[in-house]
């Protein structure tokens, strides 16, 4: 093998490699294979932790300059170019800072949260996918279906993490977080069901195989409905209330300081950053692109560019969203997210049935007329918000015409 | 009888037994609703462990979603709404005859029907997608359309029901 053939898939032959090391050792196969899926979870664990470092810094730059200002530019020892090392300044600070247990905690759980939490949002690597072959941790044959189960449970975290402070903001934040997830669960799931109908596989590799065109140009509604969720999901901005700290000081992490609140923070970062990468896997064909057929590894170039354009995004909402009122989100997740998912994916799974009867092969044929169809379910949507909207003005004209002609002359300017 | 062999299955197997059926006994015996509420989802999740080892990696994922994602969060909303959690003064149950006899009675009825089950020895289908012959079966008329069917009606009018008492009046 070459030098530029060993490259060109270099983790998977570096697994090789080192499994014929071990082999050649006098392992058992057995034995050789634990040794090679324990430090494969070790690297993959490690690689979100370094990559928060990086986008803490990310995030500080695309939010200062939209705020019109630098961002983190000078910090000592650490100060590499643009401020890049700012985020080791930060985490050496946060290391050595003193861990506050409230009194009356309950000290166990409070201490359990944060840990669970970094826990959870690792947890959802073991089925991500970052290459043709090989370079996923396992190709579970549920891989979404386990990534919902999980992030569904993380909820807990957040839960026990609030119960246990015994504060009363900690208790609303958790209250708040709880209600967040378990309304934007729904459409997140209905949207989800698209790409799996066009796909007929719930597994990671097999959603992204079956993307040759990317399903954001066939489902542009569950595409949308679903970066709707997982923003929420994350409580970025304008879906941030369970830590609203212009209203509950910090949600559920109130009580917490020092590493306790920092590994609070790292979840919340490598959540960002997951449900980026679960994005782009769903909607935006992976790790495919120009010449990964060729050159596998080209693919973590691929997944990444992509999800960093998506990272920007919700970072650049981080910035520009104002906070929306609690019942402002939950109206819009019952009232237009879930009915809005629940008929895309029934008008789709008809459309996907008619568009493979009539007997449209061709991958950019079925993209297009589906495309077509999200177009009619937008428009629809539109003409019923449209009337709903002028529905909603002569209920309001007629009610003003009421109490103008109840009130005295003086009271006219009130309505 | 023979012996059970000592394999990675075998093993992995006693520890999440064991992290069951202790967090279930601690779910009887700990003093405070919240604690309960939480070694409830450990016992949950030891029993999606189980699944997990059976090659059942769809119902594992349904037991972490529907079990510890919805329901367990339910209850966990419920404790922390309600007054005097941390504090418990009262025995929360003052009938310890009737829950003995009621226990004892659940017991005998599940130990009654492991025993009469005639439980398959082998696996059921070594080769096949265990996904793929699930979602077959559900949607096969000879199999569980029926019921599957009946399930998704009788879902969809508790749904219309919850909406109708939540509705203002």
């Amino acid at each position: 093998m070459t030098f530029w053939a060993f490259i060109a898939d270099f983790f998977v032959n570096v697994g090789a490699w080192l499994n014929d090391l071990l082999l050649g050792w006098g392992l058992t196969p057995f034995w050789a294979t634990l040794i090679l899926r324990v430090l494969g979870g070790l690297i993959l664990a490690t690689i979100p932790l370094l990559a928060t470092l990086f986008f803490i810094w990310y995030a500080r730059k695309i939010v200062a300059r939209i705020q019109d200002r630098i961002g983190p530019n000078n910090s000592g020892v650490f100060n590499g170019p643009y401020g890049l090392l700012q985020s080791f300044a930060d985490a050496i600070k946060i290391l050595t800072k003193e861990l506050i247990i409230p009194e009356g905690a309950d000290v166990v759980i409070f201490v359990l949260a944060p840990v669970l939490m970094v826990a959870m949002s690792l947890a959802v690597w073991a089925v991500l996918p970052f290459g043709p072959s090989g370079m996923q941790g396992v190709d579970l044959n549920i891989g979404i279906f386990y990534i919902l189960a999980i992030s569904s449970a993380s909820l807990f975290t957040m839960l026990m993490g609030g119960w246990s402070s015994r504060n009363k903001y900690a208790d609303v934040g958790a209250f708040r977080a709880a209600s967040l997830l378990i309304s934007y669960e729904i459409p997140q799931m209905l949207s989800l069901l698209a790409p799996v109908m066009l796909a007929g596989t719930l597994s990671m590799q097999g959603l992204i195989q079956a993307q040759s065109v990317p399903f954001f140009i066939a489902l542009p509604i569950p595409a949308l409905i679903f970066f709707l969720a997982i923003t929420a999901e994350i409580g970025r901005l304008p879906f941030e209330l369970a830590e609203a700290d212009a209203e509950i000081v910090a949600g559920y992490q109130t009580e917490y300081s020092g590493m306790m609140f920092g590994a609070f923070y790292l979840g919340e970062f490598i959540n960002n950053f997951t449900v980026a990468l679960i994005f782009v896997m769903l909607f935006w064909s992976g790790w495919r692109g120009p010449g990964v057929e060729a050159v596998p590894i080209l693919g973590i170039f691929w997944l990444m560019l992509k999800t960093m354009i998506v990272v920007t995004v919700l970072f650049a909402f981080w910035a520009a969203m104002p906070r929306m009122r609690i019942d402002h989100i939950l109206n819009f997740n019952w009232k237009f997210l879930t009915p809005l998912a629940l008929v895309t994916v029934v008008v789709i799974a008809i459309a996907d049935r008619l568009i493979r009867d009539a007997g449209i092969t061709s991958a950019w044929g079925q993209a297009g007329l589906l495309f077509l169809t999200n177009v009619l379910i937008a428009l629809g949507t539109y003409g019923l918000l449209y009337l709903a909207g002028k529905r909603q003005q002569r209920r309001l004209a007629a009610r003003r015409f009421a109490t103008l002609n109840l009130t005295s002359p003086e009271g006219e300017n009130a309505g | 009888m023979t012996a059970i062999p000592i394999t990675v299955q075998t093993v992995l197997f006693a520890i999440f037994a064991a992290l069951t059926v202790g967090a279930a006994i601690c779910v009887v015996t700990s003093r405070n609703l919240f604690h309960t509420a939480l070694w409830l989802v450990l016992a949950l999740f030891g029993l999606a462990a189980l699944y997990m080892l059976l090659e059942a990696p769809f119902i594992a994922g349904l037991q972490l979603f529907i079990y510890i994602g919805g329901i367990a969060v339910l209850i966990v909303m419920v404790i922390m709404v309600s007054r005097q959690v941390m504090h418990p003064t009262e025995k929360s149950v003052n009938e310890p005859l009737t829950a003995l006899v009621t226990a004892l009675l659940v017991l005998a009825g599940v130990v009654w029907m492991i025993v009469q089950i005639p439980w398959p020895k082998e696996p059921l289908h070594p080769a096949q997608d265990n996904l793929l012959a699930l979602g077959q079966a559900l949607v096969d008329p000879g199999k569980f359309v029926a019921p599957f069917e009946i399930t998704s009606l009788l879902l969809l009018v508790v749904l219309l029901g919850a909406i109708y008492i939540a509705k203002e009046r």
